[in-house]
């Protein structure tokens, strides 16, 4: 028991400073629920269907390099989780440090490590596109397989991708 | 062949060539002796043809109805449990995914473990094996049990004790090369492949001397003809000379260093020839604008000098591939009649939904058609050219980067994977375990990072349109190239078949059955709900007069990720369909061997 309440205390404290760390960044202007509100909805959906371009590129990305363990449309399979669950609770710094860093659960019942993806370009120049992609799906409001329509991919986009990528 | 071991022991000790020459026909007798015996089961595939046949009938097509579980044995591993034990005597030894556990079990003791061998491994491989930490079986020789962990390391087992005589790495894990192949034991050589072919991993297979585990001879899928052991003269492809260097003649620059062609499926041999067979993996990356050229040697079928690894021919089916049509399925080594002519002849069905049939001993084509009527990358394979008429509008590289190709059939999973196949010189047929998927692939282009994946494309899987079955259990004529029967199961059959002379064949379902249906007509005789999902392999074994059949249960693999059945929309995903239909709502993970037998 004891030990069941101090997780729960190091996961409140993560979630505070967490909140705390997103309300300072956006120079206190917002209250933290709002400011929760845009970071949790990172993705565009028009009333057609029509997803923004991240959301678009967060697919292509995640059925490439997640979709072999985490399973097609990140509904998991059976040796890595369904991220469209484990999105539900992670933050999007969680996210960014166990996709960078990697994690291990490695004991007599799991076998279970997640690499690091830090030096990888054709992950960590997409993250945000495959963050606001697994958040879409987790949110339940983007079903499985290849969305129908897309937005076009913007300058600023290419751009970025070019500058990420070297080329 | 236990008392073996100290006298080739002692003959080592005396050293020189001749030494060495004694030990090997030794081991070579011994096994090409054992595989031969239907009551032992001494190498994954049965024999050195990789038949998965049993002479065994006292379980038949009019009994098998009567099938009852003998025993159970858990391995303590939860993760997709692949290939199958090994019987030798008294002995079963049962492999498991990593940690790579391997157990020793006393059939004549009820099972008892008399040892078990559980290598330390960095986790940190766990990751690079692209799709889950199978491992396809240990192999037996010369008093030894090889083992082919994920870290690469081949290790020798003392098969009484469980001791460790050696042990050698192949590969090097933070590069993405991994082992997942079993090893396959010829004269004194012991073989392996590699793994890696989503990380950019170059493919070879390598031979170690069963003694010390000194490396005696390697052979790369690609590179220049020092590293691919090919002689542009002697070498052939469908009866022509290959050339000089053509292992980097089909690639642009470097690419070749890079160009995966990985070696993870089954070995077969066939000691008159001295020929051993295998084939190579897909090209990296997925991507194929990527990458111009055919591509040599990957997607290649190989036929080696099994004591100088020497290339005498080579046949490569799917030149520069579009798809992820790996041809490292196992090769089936029968007598075919094609054309009223007898041929010693090579089987294979490949990723790419081709059965092929092929002289085994000159490399030539005899038959080549479709083993699912669903595939439609290619109208057909030109038997002159060894060429596919490759389909406009299902070609990625016609597509081009950033366009999302529709419908291709098969999917990158392949009209069937490594799940081996099994032939009957009884009924003349071939069983094949098949995938009935289809996909969706957009290329993109992608950049090299060491031990990182090197994927390059994006996929959506699903059944052929206006299905719902994942898969079909067919029974397949290699000299005519026409299925006889076809059995649609719900969901890819990942398991490895099993033919018998009692006219029974068996095999597994992802749900969890072993099912057995007779061999002539397919009718189901029997089926019995294993703990888990199925993606082993089938075998059999008689102990004390009595035959048995086992079978891994222990769902995993590329099989278990999360495909559903019948999920072919958008919105159906989100509904109840969608999630009633996932292999998840049959099954759960656990790994588990199931042995059956006739009542007493």
């Amino acid at each position: 028991m004891l030990s069941r309440g101090l997780r729960l205390f190091v996961l409140a404290s993560a979630f505070f400073l967490t909140v705390f760390l997103i309300t300072t960044d956006r120079s206190q202007a917002q209250d933290s629920t709002t400011a929760a509100a845009d970071e949790e909805k990172p993705y565009k959906i028009e009333k057609d269907g029509t997803v923004d371009w991240a959301t678009f590129s967060g697919f292509r990305r995640f059925n490439s390099e997640c979709f072999v363990c985490h399973g097609p449309d990140g509904v998991g399979s059976t040796f890595a989780p369904a991220l469209i669950d484990s999105l539900k609770t992670m933050t999007y710094e969680q996210f960014l440090d166990v996709v960078t860093n990697g994690k291990t659960e490695v004991n007599t019942a799991v076998q279970k490590k997640m690499p690091t993806f830090g030096t990888n370009p054709n992950v960590m120049c997409y993250i945000d596109d495959i963050y606001a992609y697994l958040k879409a799906r987790s949110d339940g409001v983007l079903g499985r397989g290849r969305p129908a329509k897309h937005a076009e991919k913007s300058q600023e986009a290419k751009d970025a991708e070019a500058a990420c990528m070297g080329s | 062949m236990a008392k073996r071991m100290p006298a080739s022991r002692l003959l080592l000790g005396l050293a020189g060539v001749m030494t060495l020459w004694s030990g090997a026909v030794l081991a070579n007798d011994d096994l090409l002796k054992q595989q031969q015996d239907a009551k032992q089961w001494v190498m994954p595939l049965g024999n050195y043809s990789s038949q998965r046949y049993s002479a065994l009938d006292q379980i038949n097509a009019k009994n098998v109805k009567n099938l009852q579980v003998a025993w159970t044995f858990s391995t303590g591993v939860l993760r997709g449990h692949e290939g199958g034990p090994l019987v030798l005597g008294n002995m079963m030894y049962v492999h498991a995914p990593f940690p790579n556990t391997v157990f020793a079990l006393d059939l004549s003791k009820g099972g008892q473990i008399v040892w078990k061998y559980e290598p330390k491994q960095d986790p940190n491989v766990i990751p690079v094996m692209c799709c889950d930490t199978v491992n396809r079986g240990v192999a037996y020789g010369d008093g030894m049990i090889f083992l082919h962990q994920a870290d690469t390391n081949l290790v020798a087992l003392d098969a009484k004790t469980g001791k460790e005589v050696w042990k050698v790495a192949d590969g090097d894990p933070a590069k993405g090369e991994t082992g997942t192949s079993a090893p396959m034991v010829i004269k004194n050589l012991v073989l392996i492949g590699n793994s890696g072919g989503e990380f950019g991993v170059r493919g070879h297979v390598t031979a170690y001397d069963t003694k010390t585990g000194k490396m005696v001879w390697r052979g790369s899928s690609m590179g220049p003809d020092a590293d691919t052991l090919m002689d542009p003269e002697k070498t052939t492809e469908l009866g022509k000379p290959v050339g000089k260097d053509s292992g980097t003649a089909t690639w642009e620059g470097d690419q070749w260093k890079i160009g995966g062609g990985t070696t993870w499926g089954w070995m077969s041999y066939d000691p008159e020839l001295n020929l051993v067979y295998y084939g190579s993996g897909n090209p990296s990356t997925w991507n194929p604008v990527q990458r111009p050229g055919d591509n040599k040697w990957s997607m290649t079928i190989w036929a080696r000098d099994a004591d100088t690894g020497m290339t005498k021919w080579v046949y490569q089916m799917t030149p520069h591939d579009e798809w992820d049509y790996d041809g490292v399925n196992e090769m089936i080594l029968a007598d075919v009649k094609v054309g009223g002519k007898d041929h010693k002849a090579l089987v294979h069905f490949d990723r790419n939904g081709f059965g092929y049939t092929l002289d085994r001993v000159t490399g030539e084509l005899l038959v080549a058609e479709k083993y699912d009527p669903a595939v439609n990358w290619a109208t057909k394979i030109d038997l002159k050219t060894g060429k596919p008429e490759r389909v406009k509008e299902f070609s990625t590289e016609a597509g081009g980067e950033d366009t999302n190709t529709q419908n291709i059939c098969p999917a990158a999973l392949g009209s069937k994977d490594q799940q081996p196949a099994a032939y009957s010189p009884k009924t003349g047929l071939f069983y094949v375990p098949t995938n009935h998927v289809c996909m969706d692939y957009e290329p993109y282009k992608i950049a090299y990072t060491a031990g990182q994946p090197y994927v390059g494309a994006t996929l959506s899987m699903y059944p052929p349109k206006g299905d719902e079955n994942l898969g079909n259990f067919i029974a397949w004529d290699a000299g005519t190239g026409k299925i006889k029967w076809s059995l649609p199961e719900q969901f890819s059959v990942w398991s490895g078949a099993l033919a018998t002379a009692g006219d029974v064949v068996f095999y597994g379902t992802l749900e969890g059955y072993l099912k057995a249906v007779d061999a002539k007509s397919g009718k189901e005789l029997y089926r019995f709900k294993t703990p888990s999902g199925i993606i082993g392999n089938v075998n059999t074994y008689e102990h004390d007069g009595k035959q048995y059949v086992a079978v891994l249960s222990g769902v995993g693999g590329w099989a278990g990720i999360g495909m559903a059945a019948g999920l072919t929309g958008d919105q159906e995903g989100l509904g109840a369909v969608g999630a009633y239909k996932a292999l998840s709502s049959y099954t759960a993970l656990g790994g588990t061997m199931t042995v059956f037998k006739l009542p007493d």
